[in-house]
């Protein structure tokens, strides 16, 4: 796909094109071998300044971005913020346009509101990635997904994934649900019937765990925030393991040999059970290390474009 | 006969029609004839229409207390602009108007203004807290219209029966923005298909149908225990429908007879929650926009007259409000200033919805919810009037706003209907021609 062209963003994937896609896939295959070397740094990003923009607290997706603009040779400045200062009258369009007067090549952003980055989109003119906002869309958390899951499965076509848990408030879900089906997968998004949307385009959507599982190529879990139980949508904990667990015995529905992925953090006995969670099947270490790999490639194909 | 201004060649439209064009003379703050006469200013009006002063039973011009986001001087300004020459004021205000004095102030204060005129509502409750009910009869005699918890949704449908049947008894309607709390929760546009894609908190249509089966209820109850039955008034007035349902129960209930009204919103009449996919907060508003099959359901209700009016809903907030996130920026549109061109161009002239219907809908509709008399084109009629162009186009250009919400979701679109001059009582109020 050399001489490809890309968005100049990555803000959720309704821009991009398989191709590309696969392309981007490709180079994040390249950044892993890179990542292997002892010397674990290129100069692709010399000179450029990207600054990685948190109103909501991630050290994990934030030193994963800072690493990878690092390995790359850029500068990272990092600011973070509180949806509470963002509320006191700190707009997010202030804080862009100041941090804009200094130079920033590209910002890495993340928001507990959906919608963030666009907006950010239109008051800058620098490219904008979306580290997660709201429960709309964490582009590059799929991403690593669909990387780790082809690095299992190889290609994706055909292969049915299925995606558990608090389906509703989950932008891994929705992300993945517009990801993966431009991979050529199949997704199935299972929960509880109040954690499900009406519709969620890419996924089909079921309650009925069993239903999800059987024949799954792999077997994603969200993790469950507690407070879906404070606002009433889940009757207890202990409800929710009954129905939804993802447990050994009920990982045998799935198809013989069907990883196991986690976005991370993870509770531990409750959206999986603690023993499968340490077992051969599941993916969620490499996940990690693969975040990193995905995360230079999209920082190159935002940066410097074409191939 | 000497009058003030005359408008030559003026085409008539008002409720009852299209009347042709005639030679309008004003004078005395009435309308003096239709067959021309001696003015001091003489306003050629060929090709022009002519239409009694618009009324807005529902804008917020957030005096006192939050000025920098409107106060009455330019939200009265604008209001003349947008060819009104009457607006009701909303309660919400910090602090919320629910006493006489409150009210007084607010009508002082516009009265020197002098652009359109003002008509405040009051809190049905005191503090819009749901509970102890306001000094209607003292409100009213201190120039409030219309009692109101708007802003807020009224929980306790107790609270309301009381409401209900205390204002009745001084002559007052009450307004109610429908929506069930919890139905609602934290709901920032409509649920639905596009909600559910963006991962944003919805709203669904229900919320509003669910309350306003509720609130058909209560109004029936009180109705029916009410010792003198005021004839032809609104007890309940239904603010902002926004869908389908909603509507389907309003005029359900009206065939019935009950005592209701109800309005719609310029931006629930033209767009759609498909306008959130951009995600930005400037289509943020409570209703919120829904879908194209409710749009179409309210241009019929609007048509058949189970919507009364067209109200603004006028909503105006600071750019920087508007430029938080989804879930933090306030709900709220302004459209004092596009609302007639607006609706002129997207249902009369695109639609062939009829003119006269539509300029009820601006002028007798909302008067007689408040049990005021129609103003019709007729001598004698007060002059509270305007002069509008139904054919030249201008692009709608928030920055030129006299209201301090200098943005808009309409802006760049192409419109026809302008106002060109706005009077009240004679009075030149706004002057729009070049
Ligand atoms: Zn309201």
């Amino acid at each position: 796909m050399s001489g490809a062209t890309f968005p100049k963003h990555l803000l959720d994937f309704q821009e991009w094109e398989r191709a590309q896609l696969e392309s981007l896939l490709e180079t994040a295959q390249m950044m892993q071998e890179v990542l292997a070397r002892p010397v674990k740094k290129v100069p692709a990003l010399t000179g450029f300044t990207v600054a990685t923009v948190f109103f909501e607290p991630s050290t994990r997706t934030r030193i994963s971005f800072e690493l990878a603009a690092r390995r790359m040779s850029a500068d990272v400045v990092s600011f973070t913020s509180s949806a509470s200062s963002t509320a006191k009258g700190e707009t997010y369009r202030d804080t862009l346009r100041t941090l804009d007067q200094m130079g920033i090549d590209a910002y890495i952003l993340r928001t507990d509101a959906a919608g963030v980055p666009h907006q950010a989109h239109r008051w800058l003119q620098k490219p904008v990635i979306n580290a997660g906002d709201g429960w709309r869309a964490h582009p590059t958390q799929a991403l690593l997904d669909a990387f780790t899951l082809r690095e299992k499965l190889g290609s994706l076509e055909g292969k049915k994934i299925a995606i558990v848990g608090d389906i509703l408030h989950s932008r891994v879900a929705r992300s993945n649900a517009e990801l993966l089906p431009r991979l050529g997968a199949q997704v199935v998004a299972c929960g509880p019937a109040t954690l499900l949307p009406g519709k969620l385009p890419g996924a089909s959507l079921t309650t009925k765990l069993r239903e999800a599982l059987e024949e799954a190529d792999a077997v994603m879990a969200l993790r469950l925030q507690k407070e879906r139980m404070d606002k009433g949508l889940l009757p207890s904990l202990p409800e929710y393991i009954a129905g939804y667990q993802i447990t050994e015995a009920r990982l045998a529905w799935a198809k013989p040999e069907a990883p196991l992925l986690h976005p991370g953090p993870m509770n531990r006995d409750v959206e999986i059970e603690g023993t499968l969670a340490d077992s051969p099947r599941s993916l969620v270490e490499r996940q990690v290390a693969n975040g990193q790999a995905v995360r230079m490639a999209v920082l190159y194909h935002v940066l410097v474009g074409k191939r | 006969m000497k009058g003030e201004i005359l408008f030559k060649n003026a085409t008539l439209v008002d409720a009852r029609g299209e009347h042709g064009t005639a030679d309008v003379l004003v004078g005395e703050g009435r309308i003096l004839s239709l067959s021309g006469g001696e003015a001091q200013r003489v306003v050629e009006a060929k090709g022009r229409c002519l239409s009694p002063g618009f009324f807005d039973l529902h804008a917020h011009l957030r005096e006192p207390g939050q000025e920098v986001k409107e106060d009455l001087r330019s939200g009265l300004e604008a209001a003349a602009r947008g060819g009104y020459t009457d607006l009701v004021s909303m309660p919400n205000t910090t602090p919320v108007v629910d006493r006489a004095e409150a009210v007084r102030a607010l009508r002082e204060k516009a009265a020197q203004i002098d652009r359109a005129r003002l008509h405040p509502a009051a809190a049905l409750t005191q503090g819009q807290e749901g509970q102890v009910l306001c000094e209607a009869r003292l409100l009213r005699e201190a120039g409030a219209v219309l009692l109101t918890d708007d802003g807020r949704t009224n929980e306790d449908a107790g609270v309301l029966a009381l409401g209900l049947r205390y204002a009745a008894s001084w002559g007052l309607p009450v307004a109610v923005h429908a929506e069930d709390a919890g139905l609602r929760r934290g709901g920032v546009m409509h649920e639905g298909e596009v909600s559910w894609r963006l991962g944003l908190p919805g709203n669904p249509a229900y919320a509003e149908s669910a309350r306003i089966a509720r609130d058909l209820e209560v109004v029936r109850y009180v109705w029916e225990a009410l010792e003198t039955r005021p004839q032809g008034r609104s007890l309940l007035h239904f603010q902002h429908l926004s869908t389908r349902r909603g509507l389907e129960l309003v005029r359900q209930a009206k065939r019935e007879g009950l005592p209701i009204s109800a309005e719609v919103t310029p931006h629930h009449l033209t767009l759609t929650d498909a306008h959130l996919e951009g995600l930005d907060p400037l289509y943020k508003v409570a209703p919120p926009l829904r879908t194209w099959a409710d749009v179409e359901a309210l241009v019929e209700g609007l048509l058949e007259g189970s919507l009364d009016c067209v109200a603004t809903d006028h909503a105006p907030h600071t750019e920087d409000e508007k430029s938080l996130d989804l879930l933090r920026a306030p709900f709220g549109i302004p459209s004092l200033e596009v609302a007639w061109p607006l609706l002129y161009t997207e249902l009369v002239q695109k639609r062939g919805f009829p003119l006269s219907v539509l300029v009820a809908r601006f002028t007798d509709g909302p008067r007689r919810i408040l049990g005021l008399p129609p103003i019709h084109l007729e001598e004698g009629a007060e002059a509270s009037l305007v002069l509008w162009d139904p054919s030249q186009r201008r692009t709608v250009d928030p920055k030129g706003f006299a209201s301090k919400a200098r943005y808009s979701p309409w802006a760049g679109w192409g419109l026809s209907g302008w106002p060109l001059l706005t009077l009240v009582e004679g009075r030149v109020v706004f002057e729009g021609l070049g």
